[in-house]
């Protein structure tokens, strides 16, 4: 389980750093990093910080990850999750805030 | 070059140490109804800091319409087999939708039905949106008067003279600053501990477990090195989880009533019982008589259910519904694997953590413990540790405790530093914390009841464990830190040395099998009439001494014989 950042689409504001309950991600050169990949919990808070979609999570290998990654973009009070597989299919989730959840 | 680190001497009357779940909530009580001044020093940042950083789907512990907080004290009891507090109980259960109500006030999503009452989930759940319940609970914090949030500041140890607490000391984690904090009362919100065993997923994947690894037992720590009364760290958690992702099972289970079954399609469940232990125990039974894996039976529901479980997933345990569909193996067309985890030593859900009375003080005068740090309440939940954080709180402000004037030097703070300081500069490292944690792990898994012996011990095995934990103890003075991050490495791994003794000696003083799977004594494979009690430890001049106390039935507990 861990994190990827990229490093063309991180904007270096540093708030993935901040949001980490870890501590984890840290600076290099203006941008964002994940410094302990093999700390990370998986919660998703860093991928839901970032407003510039930099940050994509996805499961180790020894989890049963086969390469998908996701990410989750905020609009108003609608989160989109998109799931995005190695061949390249997406498929977004449309989560809203003000439902709950019925389980 | 060596590094001297900054000293910052600070007040406040109150410190909050671990600003998750109860800190937040003791923070804000003390904030709305006294001008007591508060600092909260957290190690993260306070937003997503804590067991609740990916979100909750669900408050389970709620006095839902028909039920009273006398039926969950009842069930909690039960669950426990007998080993728990009704005082501490109580008291919580009595305040679990108040707490509700003040989170709904904050913003916080209830599913309502089309009169507008909740939508309960069994008899003590109701259904949210969580998955913003942290930030919700944080920003007001931020906002409150009186209160400092001191983020990225990890404590590390109490002081305390005369048995009663006058602040702590911790360091920085970005910035080469050490902190004396002092204060006349303390409460201690830290959480439980995980990372004491080889996790479910060893390699890579090491932290993707329950609990938050980033709790690493340092409340438990402090408490038992300042001399504080513990309770219970026998009484070990055990989560039944989906396999790999490590994600809950509850919302399948209770939420599409999905069954426990065994890899020949019997329903196994019934055969073993359903407390929570048993749960676990029954899995671990059938995987043993070669009837595994075992599964949560799914596959045949219909696409909207699978669709809600998809959405459930994503405001608790973003992981699985990514395991789900990365491929086409969704819930729906595969029965669900499931796996018992590694032990934790976690009060929110078993009885683990402080000794404490009703008002949540502990054996140390002044020194409060609230939310999963505290013991003797178990099932508690985030509810329960909000309540337990006001009730800690409501006690100081009436109690009045404040700083008045000047205080005393106290040396014990500058030898911290200067260990600090020795770590930080020293040069005669052999090994890593990394290192000597896997080392840890690797005995508690074999020797202390881990995954791989089916979550059993004999005394035999325990002895040899607490060999070898006391032997990498003494290793510790070879490892050293570059900087303040992996100064915090260190200290984890010596709180969870700590820790992991206690867990052994409290094991070991059960001579009994009062829950399977969390503590199952194979030299004393039954439950013992004469262990209807507690097991308590506190360590004096380095040796932990433990001992039975009664199951009181006191309405209000009070610390006398300590």
């Amino acid at each position: 389980m861990s994190i990827r950042i990229s490093k063309e689409a991180c904007v270096g504001c540093l708030a993935c750093t901040k949001v980490c309950p870890g501590s984890l991600i840290k600076e290099k050169d203006g941008k964002a990093f994940i410094k302990y990949s093999r700390d990370c919990w998986g919660c998703a808070s860093c991928v839901k910080e970032c407003g510039f979609g930099a940050i994509d999570f996805y499961l180790g290998a020894d989890m049963g990850g086969n390469g998908t990654v996701m990410n989750v973009s905020e609009h108003g009070d609608l989160l989109l999750w998109k799931v995005t597989r190695p061949d390249g299919t997406v498929r977004v989730i449309e989560v809203n805030g003000k439902n709950s959840n019925k389980y | 070059m060596s590094i001297r680190l900054k000293r910052e001497v600070m007040a406040a009357d109150v410190l909050i140490i671990g600003g998750g779940t109860a800190g937040c909530y003791a923070a804000l009580t003390l904030s709305n109804h006294s001008d007591l001044k508060v600092i909260v020093a957290e190690k993260a940042g306070i937003r997503r800091s804590g067991c609740l950083a990916a979100g909750v789907n669900a408050i389970n512990a709620y006095i839902t319409d028909g039920q009273t907080p006398e039926d969950y004290v009842d069930y909690a009891m039960k669950d426990a087999a007998g080993i728990a507090r009704e005082d501490l109980l109580l008291t919580a259960a009595r305040r679990f939708n108040k707490v509700t109500a003040d989170l709904e006030r904050l913003g916080l999503v209830i599913l309502k039905d089309e009169t507008g009452n909740y939508v309960t989930r069994g008899k003590r759940n109701i259904k949210i949106n969580g998955e913003n319940i942290k930030p919700i609970l944080a920003d007001a914090v931020l906002q409150a008067p009186n209160v400092t949030v001191l983020e990225h500041v990890n404590m590390t140890d109490l002081l305390v003279t005369d048995n009663e607490v006058r602040g702590a000391v911790g360091f920085h984690m970005e910035e080469t600053t050490a902190y004396e904090i002092r204060a006349a009362a303390v409460i201690v919100t830290t959480g439980g501990a995980a990372g004491l065993y080889k996790p479910n997923n060893p390699g890579f994947s090491r932290h993707k477990m329950w609990y938050p690894p980033f709790n690493t037992g340092a409340g438990y720590a402090m408490g038992i090195k300042a001399g504080a009364e513990m309770t219970s760290f026998e009484m070990r958690f055990i989560a039944l989880r989906c396999k790999d992702t490590i994600a809950p099972t509850g919302t399948i289970a209770q939420g599409v009533r999905a069954k426990q079954i065994n890899s020949k399609g019997e329903i196994y469940e019934e055969k073993y019982g359903i407390t929570t232990s048993e749960r676990v125990y029954g899995t671990v039974r059938e995987n043993q008589l070669g009837n595994g894996p075992c599964y949560l039976h799914t596959e045949g529901i219909d696409k909207d259910t699978e669709e809600d479980l998809l959405k459930a997933y994503l405001n608790m345990a973003p992981s699985q519904t990514l395991r789900w569909l990365q491929s086409d193996r969704t819930p729906g067309k595969e029965d669900v694997e499931i796996a018992g985890t590694e032990p934790y030593i976690v009060g929110g859900h078993t009885a683990s953590g402080y000794w404490i009375n009703t008002n949540r003080e502990t054996t140390v005068t002044g020194l409060y413990a609230a939310g999963d740090v505290a013991g003797g309440c178990p099932q508690k939940y985030v509810t329960g540790a909000l309540a337990e954080g006001e009730i800690a709180a409501l006690d100081i402000i009436k109690k009045d405790r404040r700083m008045t004037g000047s205080y005393e030097v106290l040396s014990f703070a500058e030898e911290t530093f200067l260990k600090y300081e020795h770590i930080l500069n020293g040069s005669e490292a052999v090994f890593t914390a990394e290192e000597l944690e896997e080392a840890m792990q690797k005995v508690m898994d074999e020797y202390a009841g881990g995954i791989s012996v089916n979550y059993q011990y004999n005394e035999k095995q325990l002895k040899l464990g607490e060999e070898k934990i006391l032997e990498l103890t003494k290793l510790t003075r070879y490892i050293n830190a570059s900087d303040m991050h992996e100064l915090m490495f260190v200290y984890e791994l010596l709180e969870r040395l700590v820790v992991c003794r206690s867990v052994i000696a409290h094991l070991g003083f059960r001579k009994e099998t009062r829950w399977h799977s969390f503590q199952e004594n194979l030299d004393f494979p039954r439950s013992d009439e004469a262990y209807h009690k507690f097991v308590n430890s506190t360590m004096k001049d380095g040796a932990l001494v433990l001992r039975l106390r009664d199951i009181g039935k006191e309405a209000d507990y009070e610390h006398t014989d300590i």
